[in-house]
């Protein structure tokens, strides 16, 4: 061994490839001195090494697997620029508050990875790294993508601009439900909950996402009956109306002939769940665009890898690659509902998919700056246990670039489907014209929603039965710089 | 029928104080106003007539109030709205859009259905007054 320290890189070349096992330190995989370019991938790590393993080696390991390295030496090394190749772990640091927790940050070069290819990256990035002995636990807690590869994507094939263009509608967040129950209704009972949700008020409605094509609902059937209530309702209201018209299905052969079927029925958007795959949602997301259709994900799946701190992904990362990807839509937490997400790290997400630039927040566990290069913008939803007394809680975290979902919210209402569509708008309406008057809704906002709900009685009858509804948990995926925020405020 | 798009359509109709509020808010926001009317609220009618240009570089809500004023004496019984333009990058788009004034009987959008192949319908919609 060299000089002896683990922790360097050897450079005497005889010694570095010598057959034989190396540290990952010793191979290159850590330089504590480097200053990542601007045309580098960055990867932010936090990993739990096993019981005497050294965090700086971990780290070190971490870059190695994920880019060039193996558990030995080989020589072939030497017939490539492999200093340029091998990704290099620079900064290590205890995660504040977690002992056995570092924070790792990783510098890739641009040539490691493919233009316009989720799946090439995310086979680098978290291909093998996660299951490497060496670490009891590793997840990927934010990536700086620069600006040379993010314009390698396309994106989101509408964005919430043109989205809005489309759905004339501005100056509010959009209002959507899920049906329910998700599985069982027929095809003409379906639509049923469709045209009264959308008649109430609601600018969408949804399928869930596990709604295909089930021996109670063929999806021909789906499609046709919520497309007659879509159009029905848009007559009665001279209103845009959509329903996310779910396409999953088990090949993209059939996902595609659904799609054509959506479009030639005048559909102006369709769905797609999380778990069909990247390259899926990439294929799908090229579709949209050559079909002029807003894509609406819905993350299924992402709470198996995104939920606890000490490993997976967090869903920051995700909504990152999806803006790339190119949805539309990404579901993104409610922080008041009945879904994990404390409100900062939330409020993270929607940054990822509405602005065009990120700066560093720590709170709200952003840990690089993004630059997105004027790619568009996704539109962002809240569903899940969500009601129309927390108003002015979902518009002061929120904002207007949004879309709600109150699923059981109006779908449960007392008075029938419409009224609790009719509950939502009314009290949606009432809210931003509060809040542009110069009202403090998040103090008033209670009041606000009673003053309305003095006319309006189908809202009455919604706060009556929901007003004292939170889901009052501690969450578990929090910001690591600042004190907890409680789950419901 | 009462049509139900712009951002305040379930609520009662708004006030001329109400309506001013809501562009001091957008000239805070450094939008500008501007005021469009139409007799046909189909759902696809994009481009309503323009009263002028949007108004731009206004400091008051007066201004766009007097407008409106002039506007009812001229199309006091069609409908006419509001729509805010943000001219920041990346939004570069209409960011409000409500009405304020609607005609005294409204009309009603009856939507047409033609049979295609199979079971699918092509839908359309008509204006009937």
């Amino acid at each position: 061994m060299a000089d002896g320290n683990t922790k360097r890189e050897i450079t005497d070349k005889k010694e570095r490839y010598r057959a034989g096992v190396l540290k990952y330190a010793q191979m290159g995989y850590w330089d504590g001195d480097y200053e990542p370019k601007p045309t580098d991938l960055l990867a932010l790590f936090r990993i739990t090494p096993q019981d005497g393993v050294d965090p700086i080696e971990a780290a070190a390991a971490v870059a190695g697997e994920s880019s060039t390295a193996t558990w030995t030496v080989v020589w072939t090394d030497r017939l490539t620029a492999c200093d340029q190749y091998r990704a290099k772990a620079y900064r290590v640091e205890p995660v504040p508050g977690r002992p056995g927790e570092y924070f790792c940050y990783v510098a890739y070069d641009l040539i490691l990875f493919e233009e316009g290819s989720i799946a090439n990256l995310t086979a680098s990035i978290i291909g093998n790294v996660f299951s490497f002995k060496p670490i009891k636990a590793a997840r990927l807690e934010d990536m700086r993508l620069p600006v040379a590869y993010v314009k390698t994507f396309k994106g989101p094939p509408t964005g919430l601009v043109v989205e809005r263009e489309r759905l004339d509608k501005f100056g509010r967040p959009l209002l959507g439900a899920t049906t329910k129950p998700k599985l069982g209704l027929s095809g003409k009972n379906y639509g049923r909950v469709v045209y009264e949700g959308l008649k109430g008020g609601l600018d969408f409605m949804k399928d869930d996402e596990n709604i295909n094509s089930q021996p109670f609902m063929h999806w021909r059937d789906r499609f046709l009956y919520v497309m007659e209530a879509v159009n029905k309702a848009s007559a009665e209201t001279g209103e845009v109306k959509g329903s996310y018209l779910n396409v999953t299905a088990g090949t993209m052969e059939e996902m595609y002939r659904r799609a054509d079927f959506a479009k030639s029925l005048g559909s102006v958007i369709i769905m797609i769940d999380l778990v069909i795959g990247y390259t899926a949602i990439q294929s799908m997301a090229e579709w949209a665009r050559q079909n002029d259709m807003i894509l609406h994900l819905h993350r299924a799946g992402h709470g198996t890898y995104t939920r606890q701190k000490n490993h997976g992904v967090s869903f920051r990362v995700i909504a990152k690659w999806m803006r790339l990807a190119g949805v539309d839509h990404i579901h993104a937490g409610t922080a008041v509902g009945k879904l994990e997400g404390d409100p900062l790290t939330v409020q993270g997400y929607y940054n990822i998919c509405r602005e065009i630039y990120n700066p560093i927040d720590l709170p709200r566990g952003l840990y690089f700056e993004q630059d997105w290069a004027d790619i568009k913008k996704v539109m962002p939803v809240a569903s899940g246990g969500i009601h129309a007394g927390q108003m002015h809680q979902l518009i002061d975290l929120f904002g207007d670039d949004v879309v709600l979902q109150f699923g059981g919210g109006t779908i449960g209402h007392p008075m029938g489907i419409q009224a609790g569509a009719t509950a939502n708008r009314v009290a949606l309406e009432a809210m931003i014209l509060a809040r542009n008057e110069g009202r403090d809704i998040r103090n008033e906002g209670p009041e606000i929603l009673r003053a309305a709900a003095k006319w309006c009685k189908p809202l009455e009858a919604a706060l009556d039965t929901w007003g004292d509804i939170t889901f009052n948990y501690t969450s578990t995926d929090t910001s690591d710089f600042v004190p907890q925020v409680s789950a419901s405020m | 029928m009462r049509i139900t798009q712009g951002c305040f359509s379930f609520l009662p109709d708004l006030t001329d104080e109400q309506i001013s509020a809501q562009v001091e808010y957008c000239l805070s926001k450094g939008w500008a106003i501007g005021i469009e009317y139409t007799d046909d609220p189909h759902p696809r009618n994009t481009y309503w007539e323009m009263w002028g240009n949007p108004m731009f570089d206004l400091k008051d809500a007066k201004g766009v109030m007097l407008e409106l004023a002039d506007c009812r004496k001229a199309h006091g019984d069609s409908y006419i709205r509001f729509n805010a333009f943000d001219s920041t990058r990346g939004f570069e788009t209409v960011t409000m859009s409500f009405i304020v004034n609607r005609p005294k009987v409204e009309p009603r959008i009856r939507m047409v259905r033609q049979e295609v192949d199979g079971r699918s319908q092509r839908y359309s919609f008509e204006t009937v007054r």
